[in-house]
This record gives structure tokens, sequence and C-alpha cells, in this order.
């Protein structure tokens, strides 16, 4: 019998076009058409203006580490200990999710260290954004 | 006296704290219920309101035997009950009810009647957050603090100073789950949870509740107890994702919830104007970003001011004088037991007594960074 593997997202009418960018490679963020805000998780509604004139747009998948704890204890589709990871997207948004290709340590996870989106798919249907370091 | 001013007249938490395998959760509430009326002389047909999170109003209406005028079931994780007292007071002010029972109970370690609660996979912390390993608050509530410390300067020593300075107050109290004394590495080499945070950082968990019964300033002189008079409330919430914070070292609710209390209390965040505090301690920072968003320093200062023992037995700060969330006891939703800390300094029954205090602020958080609730406490009428 496989490992019990980690939770995984079930997504709604507000956040289809989010797991399909990311099946498609694509991270897919909104934007208000009304004020510019630049806005996510996804919702079809702009929260700092109230328009529902918002458009959704592709990301370029770089950011920032903004913070994060390395997680020692045993959970579901981990190994720890692992990085749970807050990165700053270029476009102005923040996520949570892990920093791959780097180990998982304080000395190699440098706050403000620059990212870059990679997919790592889950089933058919889910794709997880995930982010290593810039490649320059 | 104010007029239309509210005060507690009954307290009391549970008949045991810490490991209680013979009540389930509403059993708890009801204990500590039932300990609050006789507290103040009060039997459930004297309660025309009641305000209750974890359970519903209406299980612990029925259960009590109580036919209530009012109910709030505000469930916003720990500071529900700082914010069931900001309604209870605006309501008795109204006239929607005469005397309100607040109740918390929680089998946070034994579990029983306390079932656990899964993330739903279509909720937004469901869909943005789980999937990348999270488990439960040690894993969530410490995701801002790196940022907090490479802004300010701030070490990991210092945080666990608030850890062994807390453990110090809960020395003092008879009934504190953990009373031996620590040492800063003791903190530090205690096990590792979620780097930076290790074990003696985190909350304990254990089975508990706690009751309050407010009613109107002017009918509180009836009752044998001292009335702890309520000057000052404020609530607030920003978000259920602790990603999704404005800022990450400082909490938004805070900053609304605690300067609305203070507003309306008329006095200050300082050494001059409060006695006693309570700031909500699930972890190690929150005492820090507490101290900092509710105005008493500024940004960047509460690490080396907490360190400097300025909030320890003897400073001139007392802070978590029951020894906190860290020390004293944590059921889950800990808000109730601050409550309770403060109006025992009010009464001047602590265990560990500040002198003559006067006027007590508990501060309350809910979820992560989620919610927050203010009630600012004296015992000198309004
Ligand atoms: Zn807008």
């Amino acid at each position: 019998m496989a490992e019990p593997g980690r939770a995984l997202p079930v997504p709604t009418p507000e956040t289809k076009h989010f797991w399909e960018g990311t099946a498609a490679g694509e991270l897919r963020l909104q934007r208000c058409d009304s004020c510019g805000k630049n806005y996510f998780p996804p919702k079809p509604f702009c929260a700092t203006c109230g328009s529902r004139k918002v458009s959704v747009f592709k990301a370029s998948g770089k950011a920032v580490l903004w913070s994060y704890v390395i997680h020692h204890r045993p959970v579901p589709g981990f190994k720890p200990p692992y990085a749970i990871a807050v990165v700053q997207l270029a476009e102005g948004p923040r996520m949570m999710s892990n920093i791959v290709e780097c180990e998982q340590t304080p000395e190699a996870l440098q706050l403000d260290m620059d990212l870059e989106v990679v997919f790592e798919k889950q089933n058919d249907t889910i794709t997880l954004p995930v982010f290593r370091p810039a490649k320059g | 006296m104010r007029r239309n001013a509210v005060a507690v007249v009954g307290a009391a938490e549970t008949t045991d704290l810490g490991v209680i395998p013979n009540l389930s959760q509403i059993g708890l509430h009801a204990d500590a219920a039932l300990n609050a009326m006789a507290d103040c002389g009060l039997r459930p047909k004297d309660i025309d309101g009641i305000a209750t999170a974890g359970q519903t109003p209406v299980e612990l209406a029925q259960y009590l035997g109580i036919t209530p005028t009012w109910i709030d079931g505000t469930a916003v994780g720990g500071c529900s009950f700082m914010i069931h007292v900001r309604h209870a007071a605006a309501a008795i002010e109204a006239g929607l009810a005469k005397t309100i029972l607040i109740t918390h109970g929680e089998s946070g370690k034994s579990r029983i009647g306390n079932p656990m609660r899964r993330v739903d996979p279509q909720s937004l912390n469901g869909q943005f957050e789980q999937p990348f390993g999270p488990m439960g608050p040690p894993s969530m509530f410490t995701i801002p603090v790196m940022r907090y410390m490479k802004t300010y300067g701030v070490t990991e020593e210092q945080i666990a100073q608030v850890s062994v300075i807390q453990r110090e107050w809960a020395a003092k109290n008879p009934r504190a789950t953990f009373k031996t004394p620590i040492t800063t590495d003791d903190v530090l080499n205690s096990r590792m949870i979620a780097w930076p945070f290790r074990l003696l950082m985190c909350c304990l968990v254990t089975d508990g509740g706690g009751a309050l019964i407010l009613t109107s300033a002017e009918r509180a002189k009836d009752f044998k107890t001292r009335p702890v008079y309520i000057l000052g409330t404020g609530e607030s919430a920003e978000t259920p994702m602790v990603s999704q914070m404005e800022d990450f070292t400082s909490s938004r609710a805070f900053r609304v919830a605690g300067p609305t209390a203070f507003q309306q209390a008329g006095i200050s965040p300082t050494v001059k104007d409060v006695d006693h505090l309570m700031i909500y301690d699930a972890f190690a920072h929150l005492p820090i970003y507490g101290l900092e968003d509710l105005g008493f320093l500024p940004r960047g200062e509460a690490a080396a001011f907490i360190a400097g023992r300025n909030t320890a037995p003897g400073g001139i700060l007392p802070l978590n004088t029951n020894g906190g969330g860290l020390s004293y006891m944590h059921s889950g939703m800990y808000g109730m037991y601050a409550l309770q800390e403060s109006v025992r300094q009010m009464r001047g029954t602590a265990a560990a007594q500040v002198p003559n205090a006067k006027i007590s602020v508990c501060h309350g958080v809910g979820g992560m960074f989620a919610a927050s609730g203010t009630i600012i406490f004296s015992n000198e009428a309004p």
C-alpha cells in the first residue's frame, strides 16, 4: 500500500483558473481592472476596491524568500526536516510554498534570496507551485 | 460612577487543570460555570445571557438550565472570550440582558467530546496552505517570526528569554502545570519543533475551563465578591491564513483591538497607566508582538525589553503573571485563563499578586494572528 501523501487542494469555481494554470506550467495571479491591484489567493473580485472587474494574468514566477520555519515533525507526504515557507512574488502578493533543490537548513535558506517557481505534479488534476533558488 | 458601567462579579476556573480524564469538554464548561456561579452566589435561573465558544451557546444554555434573552456564539479562536466580554458589556449597557455567563471548557489533552478538526481541502487554507506541510499552530503561527528577527536583529536567545521569565512567574503559582525554573540553554536545547521554535517556546496542551459572570456595576455592589470593572474593550480580525498577514512583523488585528480599548478606557499603554498586563502567549514571540502592537514599546524593542527583565517578577511591567500559556496551562483557546488572571489581580487574590495593582490589560489572539480582543479592567469604579 502506498504511503499517505500530502494534503491536496480541491479547487472551487473561484480558484479553478489557478489550478488549471499550475497544471499548464503557469503561475496565474489576478489583477483588478479598476484599481490595478495584483492579488492572491484567487477570488472573483478585488478586496481593495470592491470591483468585480478583474483579470487573470500569468506571473513571472520570480520571488524572494520572505519567511519560513523548518518543520521537524512527521507530516504525511513530507520527510522532516523540511521548510514551510512564504515567498514574496515579484508582482506583490505572498504565498505559502516549499523550497526545493536546496538544503533545508538555516544556512542554505536565507531570507530575501531570489527564487523561481517550479511545478510539481501531484496527480492528473493537481500540480503544486513550489520554488527553488533562482538560476539567474 | 459612569452610567451603565459593567463589572465582573463571578469568576472561576475548573476545579482541576491539566489532565482531566473524568470530564468531557461540555462537562469542563459546566464545572467552570458552576464554580463561577458559586463564587458570586448565583444559580442558573439567575442568568439571562450566555456566550461561549467551542460548544454552541444553545448547548450550554440547555445543559446548564438557562433561559437566555441574549446569546453570543462568537468563535474566533482563543480570544473569543475577550470578545464575549466586550459584547456582553455592550449588551448589559443596552439592557439586552442583566446577568451574563461566559464559559470556556476544552478537553485539549484528553480530547473527550472534542473531536480533531480537519482543514477543509476546498477552503482557502486547504487549497493554499495545507498542501505545503503545516501541521497546526506550531508550524504556522511561527512562520512570520524569521522576518521579524531579520528586520529587528532579534536573536533566538532573546525569544528563549520569554519562556524563561514566564516560568519564573509560573513558579509562584501552585496551579501552574510547569513550575521548575529553566534557563535559556534549557529552552534552546529542548526538542526542535519548527526551527527556530523549540518545545519550550511552545504552549502546553492541557484540559481545563473557566467562566465569568458580568452584570451592571450598579448591581455589582450587591454581590459578596469585589467587583472588577470593565474600562475599555476592543476587537478585530485580519486573516485566517497566516501567509496573508499584511505585515509579518506586526498584527493588524492587535493594532486595531488594542488602541480601541485604550481609547475607551481613557488611558495610555504605558507603565504609568498600566499595573498588570496579560498577553496571550501560545508561542514565545506573542508577548513581543503584543507589547509593540498595543503601543507599550516602539517596533523592534520588545524582545530586549523582556530580556532586560522589565516584565519579570519585580519588573516595572508585570506580564503573564500566571505563567501564561507557556507554563500555566493552555487548553487550545487560552484567552479565558488570561482573563481569569486579570480578574484575580484586580481582586487582589492572585498567587503572584502585583501589589496595589489598579489597572489590568488583557490582550488575546485568535487563530494564528487571525483575530484579537483586548479588555481593560480596573478595581476602581469608572
Ligand atoms: Zn480594485
